[in-house]
């Protein structure tokens, strides 16, 4: 190939972060890595999470070690190939601890949330990629743009990608007028109207998978493939203490073991992460909001509005991933689904799979967006 | 993310945004609107520091000079909120409460717990505290403890921008008198504060950085002093937890034990004198409540027992280091005994 070398740097997860602890290396020095494969897990402030390589080559030089503190952008390891000299990749390393300035990196610049205004109101949604077919991520019930964050930056390489906030959520308006699943599809399909978007590959976790799947149904036109991660609207279970507990919760104390349920692996769930949930949930109107969406769409501790039948009408590749250890809505509603959509249950994954999985969730919606549609 | 804003910015657009959602709040206080025979809204000082400038010219019928009588216009408040109104007055400096413990103590503070829980008395007091501007004696002492004695009493000290906001809109619809806090040396601070309103619930403790090793419960401007030392020790492999309590009364005990239960180790930092000081409170429920997770005796960091001294360098002196704090963590961790001499 070529004597270039590459850096693989601490990625950026999500807009307040600065730096990275390595927590353990999971491949060696020698070994042929590919674009997305997992090279390393590195924990922050917020969650723990695996990093993808961004090149491919071998990867030639581990420089940091499990335990160091690196900043975003901050250099993890070199990739190569086997016929570059030892010296050469010595001296890039070299020039690159020299030179590098924490945060002035463009990886540590990072997108900015934009807001849009629509008749349903301020939506706030963050843009990411440069070019290709556009994507749109809905988070789930209480969550926001944040929930992508493994997500977003490896679907940007290829495609323009719009992580949303649905009304009454992360920066959005907190008006959420009626509260039911008619008024949260109006409002993406706004959205779609203000940008321009003509047609986008919609993705949606929990609720914001009904929400995506609702608006494919209504305007068949407007996605060219449907992507459900752990999805509402496929069974009428739903943990209903889950959503009281969650909705209640004013302090830090009663809301940790709420979020835990979201995970297999509970450690997931840090301080940070907790303050910034409880940050929302303090804002004025959220709680209002919060509740009218429960009761619309999830009254009485039960899913009112199913549409797994209703998907075979749909013309798109249908992708359905699912956590196997799901304690909110259970995994086998990742059945309830035709035939011809590709189902993937996760093990080792809660109701978060794109967070807890984000690799391999990346890897299948990287299919399902590449897929052709399905000729009728 | 959210905006940057400073702490006086975070204060004031708390108490804009409470007035505009309800009629019922007004401001009483010391030059906050110019002053009898003064030009009006030019020469609206907005306070001696100006944190509450451009609230006159937008509510003028809720903004009210107050003659220098704090009795006074402390008693009028209080009256006005056991009268239906929601009144946030400004008592310049901490200091000068003294002169109308009466109202706040005898009246405003008893008012629902004499009345059989039938009167309410949302007002809050909000004043500036602590050492650090050259301002000497009797414009610079942290008296939270004294206020946190009182039952009837919320006692609230932000130490963030953030927290600022949330508290103080809290404060406002609260029923009951709240002594708001706000550390003169902060206001310039700057941190991430949401653009719509908040609240941030009374009794709920922020850690504001977790660590294995030793508990540091600060608050105000010692929560940022503590985060300084703790810095340092992280060089030196000793991992710090800070707590602030964010407010005094009601204390988030809970928090408190529960790091203690994990660290076995207490430090607790304050501004106040040590005396009957809200540090020896905190050491002594931790010890009460706690006794056998403590791995050392919990250890104060506080002024010496003297007033805030005028001389520069005696003042700098007075109020709790980074250095100071972190000497108290190496000698509570064992590392100062561990370390060669």
């Amino acid at each position: 190939m070529s004597g270039e070398i590459l850096k693989l740097g601490m990625p950026k997860w999500g807009l307040s972060m600065t730096e990275g602890h390595l927590l353990a290396w999971l491949v060696d020095e020698g070994t042929e890595v590919a674009v997305g494969d997992e090279v390393a897990d590195v924990e922050t402030d917020k969650l723990n999470g695996s990093v993808e390589s961004p090149v491919a080559g071998v990867l030639r030089r581990r420089v940091a070690s499990p335990g160091d503190l690196i900043p975003v952008g901050g250099l993890l390891a070199v990739v190569a190939d086997p016929d570059v000299a030892d010296a050469d990749i010595d001296a890039f390393v070299a020039e690159f601890q020299a030179s590098f300035v924490p945060g002035e990196s463009e990886e540590d610049a990072g997108p900015a949330p934009e807001n849009v205004r629509v008749p349903a109101g301020t939506l706030r949604y963050l843009r990411q990629g440069e070019a290709g077919e556009p994507v749109v991520l809905l988070h789930g019930f209480g969550g926001d743009l944040n929930n992508w964050l493994f997500v977003a930056p490896a679907l940007a390489a290829d495609h323009v990608v719009y992580a949303l906030e649905l009304p009454g959520h992360g920066g959005s308006s907190k008006d959420v007028g009626a509260g039911d699943l008619e008024s949260l599809v109006n409002a993406v399909q706004q959205f779609l109207d203000a940008l321009e978007l003509e047609r986008v590959h919609l993705v949606g976790h929990s609720l914001g998978g009904l929400v995506a799947a609702s608006l494919a149904l209504r305007s068949p036109g407007r996605a060219r493939s449907l992507t459900l991660v752990a999805s509402a609207g496929l069974g009428e279970e739903i943990n209903g203490e889950y959503l009281d507990r969650f909705i209640s919760a004013g302090s830090r104390r009663e809301l940790k073991p709420a979020l835990e349920l979201l995970f297999a692996d509970s450690g997931q769930v840090t301080r940070q992460l907790v303050d910034d949930v409880l940050k929302y949930k303090r804002i004025d109107g959220v709680d209002a909001a919060l509740r009218s969406i429960a009761d619309q769409i999830f009254g009485g501790g039960q899913q009112h509005v199913l549409i797994g039948d209703r998907l075979a009408e749909l013309e798109i590749p249908v992708l359905v991933v699912w956590g196997a250890e799901d304690r909110i809505l259970p995994a086998e509603h990742a059945r309830r689904v035709p035939e011809s959509a590709d189902v993937h249950v996760l093990d080792g994954s809660g109701h978060s799979p794109h967070m807890e999985a984000s690799g391999d969730v990346n890897r299948l919606m990287q299919l399902t967006l590449e897929s052709k549609e399905i000729s009728s | 993310m959210a905006r940057t804003i400073t702490y006086q910015q975070a204060i004031n657009e708390a108490l804009a945004q409470e007035m505009e959602r309800d009629p019922t709040v007004v401001l009483f206080g010391e030059d906050v609107s110019g002053g009898m025979g003064s030009p009006g809204e030019e020469d609206a000082w907005g306070g001696v520091l100006g944190v509450t400038k451009g609230l006159y010219p937008r509510f003028p019928d809720r903004v009210l000079d107050t003659p220098i009588s704090e009795s006074a216009y402390i008693g009028a408040a209080a009256g006005a909120a056991a009268a239906g109104l929601r009144p946030v007055a400004e008592l310049m400096f901490v200091d000068f409460l003294g002169v109308c413990f009466d109202q706040i103590f005898n009246q405003a503070a008893k008012f629902r717990y004499m009345f059989g829980g039938n009167a309410r008395t949302p007002i809050v007091i909000r004043t500036m505290w602590g050492a650090g501007i050259r301002a000497a004696s009797q414009h610079s002492q942290a008296l939270h403890p004294i206020f946190t004695h009182i039952p009837g009493l919320k006692v609230v000290a932000p130490s963030t921008p953030y927290d600022a906001k949330g508290l103080l809109i809290q404060a406002i619809r609260d029923d009951d008198p709240v002594i708001f806090l706000e550390h003169k040396v902060l206001y310039g601070t700057e941190g991430e504060v949401p653009e719509e309103q908040y609240t941030i619930p009374f009794g709920e403790a922020n850690f504001v950085r977790e660590g294995d090793d030793v508990t540091i419960v600060a608050l105000g401007r010692m929560a940022l002093v503590a985060q300084q030392a703790a810095a340092e020790l992280d060089g030196e492999g000793i991992s710090c937890e800070i707590i602030d309590p964010r407010t005094t009364s009601p204390l988030d005990l809970d928090s408190i034990l529960e790091s203690v239960a994990s660290t076995g180790h207490l430090i607790v930092v304050d501004e106040a004198n040590p005396r009957c000081g809200f540090a020896a409170d905190i050491v002594a429920q931790v010890a009460q409540a706690a006794f056998g997770d403590l791995k050392a005796a919990p250890r104060m960091v506080t002024p010496p027992h003297s007033p805030v001294p005028f001389s520069p360098v005696l003042e700098d002196a007075y109020v709790p280091s980074p250095d100071q704090i972190a000497a108290a963590v190496r000698e509570v961790s064992g590392a100062a005994r561990a370390r060669p001499a």
